[in-house]
């Protein structure tokens, strides 16, 4: 009945909702293998920084002064970090391994696009699959954190929606990169960028301590922003430049998921 | 215009080579068609454009009516494709690669479920049903992938090489489904270099070399115009076949000199045979057997290996 009164175009995007979930569904199914394993090791990652670098090494440096003038304890600092780089490495794994994976070597995504199914829509469905995954991270953490006093509950409710937009710019950023890299030798390259990322974003030490050039140079990094946008939430700083900081990822995720869809049909409609 | 498949000057060309270039197909309801043709000849590139996955560079392609260009979705909901290579889930069971898949058609799960249930006891693979995919047989997994192909209750199924690859049991037993789907109306199409499959399951084909069709009909039909009733098989105690081909000249429609035999096209091979002997020849062996498509195959493409 519906599908007689709204306009096409809206037919056709209830269309395209119902195949992404579909798509997304079908990872669901997976989930009785070896697989929740790996989702267990991607909670434990950011835990474990927490403990031996935020609380290990923050018992050393004590407090310290951020560029707004605040001062905060170092596990303070490093949490919101954890939380922001955790929800990029649960997405960027979900979306270039895992991603390139179906794609290439198990070829499901040519299954797929055999039925109505159309390329921007496995896009779309991974992506909102490896945001729900990201979104289980990112509560438990949040909930580490309120436990540890290292935030408020108030703020942890705020922070859970931008990890969750942190998650879905990283997504169709490693999306993107699927559909461009040659083969499984590319994925080190990956591997490198992440971790330089989840060193110099801000994570550890404020970016005003790099020289202004360098300083630059991390502050457009998308991990920065990410970090920039759950720190500012999750110690109460929020600015105009948190503004930006959505922006930013906001533009992430549909540039990503724009190119992605198009390499994607470039790639399997051949 | 009630082709289920029409295509009229079809072309698909890739960076630097055409793969099919300008061909006329028309695929009637109910129809078992037939792609034949040796490997790069440009079937699977055709099935691709049917199957609505590789955009035609040029020409007119209407598929179930409709233009693939604009309504793939639409299109690809009543087509069932069986690909060349399985592409089945290896994280999921037999029965969840057809549920799961059925999901992308929009098919509620109930429905889903009871299809399931009756696709596998069709294919044979109830007892697998709850087994992963990777420890099936290739017969087997072919025999799922076609199932999986149905899950939607196609009007037209799409098969790229339904029984390359399976061992003789095998490609019986897909064959037998396939004739089952035919005896209830389901149109097929299909792509194969095995001459046997064109002739069990074709009403009519088209052979393509090099992109372009060479001839068209059915299997009866172009054994009558591209071959004789009947080939003799001779082969003669010597290093060069060739030295006996003078002597057969003039026995039949057409000589063809192998390595090791000689082939005598002719409509009556006992007639032929005797003419043979007549000639005071007397080969090792001879053998009279009917042309088959095999004979119309090599014919029009040619017996050099072109991959």
């Amino acid at each position: 009945m519906l599908t007689l009164v709204l306009p096409r175009r809206l037919v056709g995007f209830e269309g395209a909702a119902r195949r992404s979930a579909s798509v997304a569904q079908r990872n669901i199914a997976a989930l009785r293998t070896a697989y929740w394993l790996v989702m267990l090791g991607g909670l434990l990652e950011p835990v474990l920084y927490l403990f031996s670098i935020g609380v290990g090494v923050g018992a050393l440096v004590g407090e310290i002064t951020l560029p707004g003038g605040h001062t905060v304890g170092y596990p303070e600092f490093v949490a919101p970090a954890m939380l922001a780089s955790s929800a990029m490495s649960g997405a960027l794994s979900e979306t270039t391994f895992n991603f390139f994976g179906k794609m290439k070597f198990m070829r499901l995504y040519e299954g797929m696009l055999a039925t109505p199914v159309r390329p921007i829509e496995i896009a779309l469905g991974e992506l909102s699959w490896a945001m729900l995954r990201g979104s289980v991270y990112s509560a438990a953490f949040l909930v580490i954190m309120v436990l540890m006093d290292l935030t408020t509950p108030a703020r942890a409710l705020l922070a859970f929606p931008a990890a969750v937009l942190v998650g879905f710019a990283f997504g169709a950023l490693g999306m993107t990169i699927s559909t461009l890299i040659r083969g499984w030798q590319d994925f080190d390259m990956i591997g490198a960028g992440q971790f330089a990322l989840f060193l110099f974003s801000g994570t550890f030490v404020p970016a005003t301590t790099y020289p202004p050039v360098l300083r630059w140079l991390v502050e457009v990094t998308p991990l920065y922003r990410a970090v920039d946008l759950v720190r500012g939430i999750s110690i109460g700083t929020l600015g105009p430049v948190q503004v930006l900081d959505v922006l930013y990822l906001l533009a992430m995720t549909g540039a990503g998921l724009l190119i992605a869809g198009r390499r994607m049909e470039r790639l399997l409609c051949r | 215009m009630n082709s289920l498949i029409h295509a009229r000057g079809l072309i698909k060309r890739f960076e630097g080579f055409t793969a099919v270039d300008g061909i006329d197909v028309d695929v009637r309801p109910g129809e078992a068609f037939g792609f034949l043709g040796p490997n790069g000849a440009g079937k699977s590139s055709t099935m691709r454009m049917i199957g609505c996955v590789s955009p035609p560079t040029d020409g007119v392609l209407r598929i179930l009516g409709m233009d693939p260009r604009r309504d793939g979705p639409a299109i690809r909901a009543r087509l069932g494709v069986c690909p060349q290579l399985d592409n089945l889930d290896p994280e999921l069971t037999v029965r969840e690669n057809l549920t799961t898949y059925a999901r992308f058609f929009g098919i509620p799960r109930k429905v889903a479920r009871a299809r399931a249930a009756e696709l596998l006891d069709f294919v044979q693979l109830s007892e697998r049903a709850d087994s992963r995919v990777e420890p099936l047989s290739g017969g087997m997994k072919r025999r799922l992938t076609i199932a999986r192909a149905l899950v939607n209750e196609p009007d037209l199924v799409l098969l790229d090489e339904p029984t390359t690859g399976l061992d003789p049991q095998a490609r019986h037993l897909v064959w037998e489904r396939l004739f089952r789907l035919k005896q209830q109306g389901v149109t097929l199409v299909l792509t194969t270099h095995y001459m046997d499959e064109a002739e069990q399951l074709c009403d009519r084909l088209v052979v393509m070399d090099g992109g372009r069709i060479v001839a068209e009909g059915s299997p009866r039909a172009l054994i009558e115009t591209h071959s004789t009733r009947e080939v003799v098989e001779l082969r003669f105690l010597t290093e060069d076949q060739g030295r006996y081909a003078d002597k057969l000249a003039g026995i039949g429609d057409r000589t063809e000199v192998l390595p090791d035999r000689i082939l005598l096209y002719v409509g009556d091979g006992d007639d032929a045979l005797a003419e043979v002997h007549r000639r005071s020849l007397s080969p090792a062996s001879a053998l009279v057997r009917r042309s088959s498509l095999e004979d119309v195959f090599l014919h029009l493409t040619g017996r050099t290996l072109v991959d």
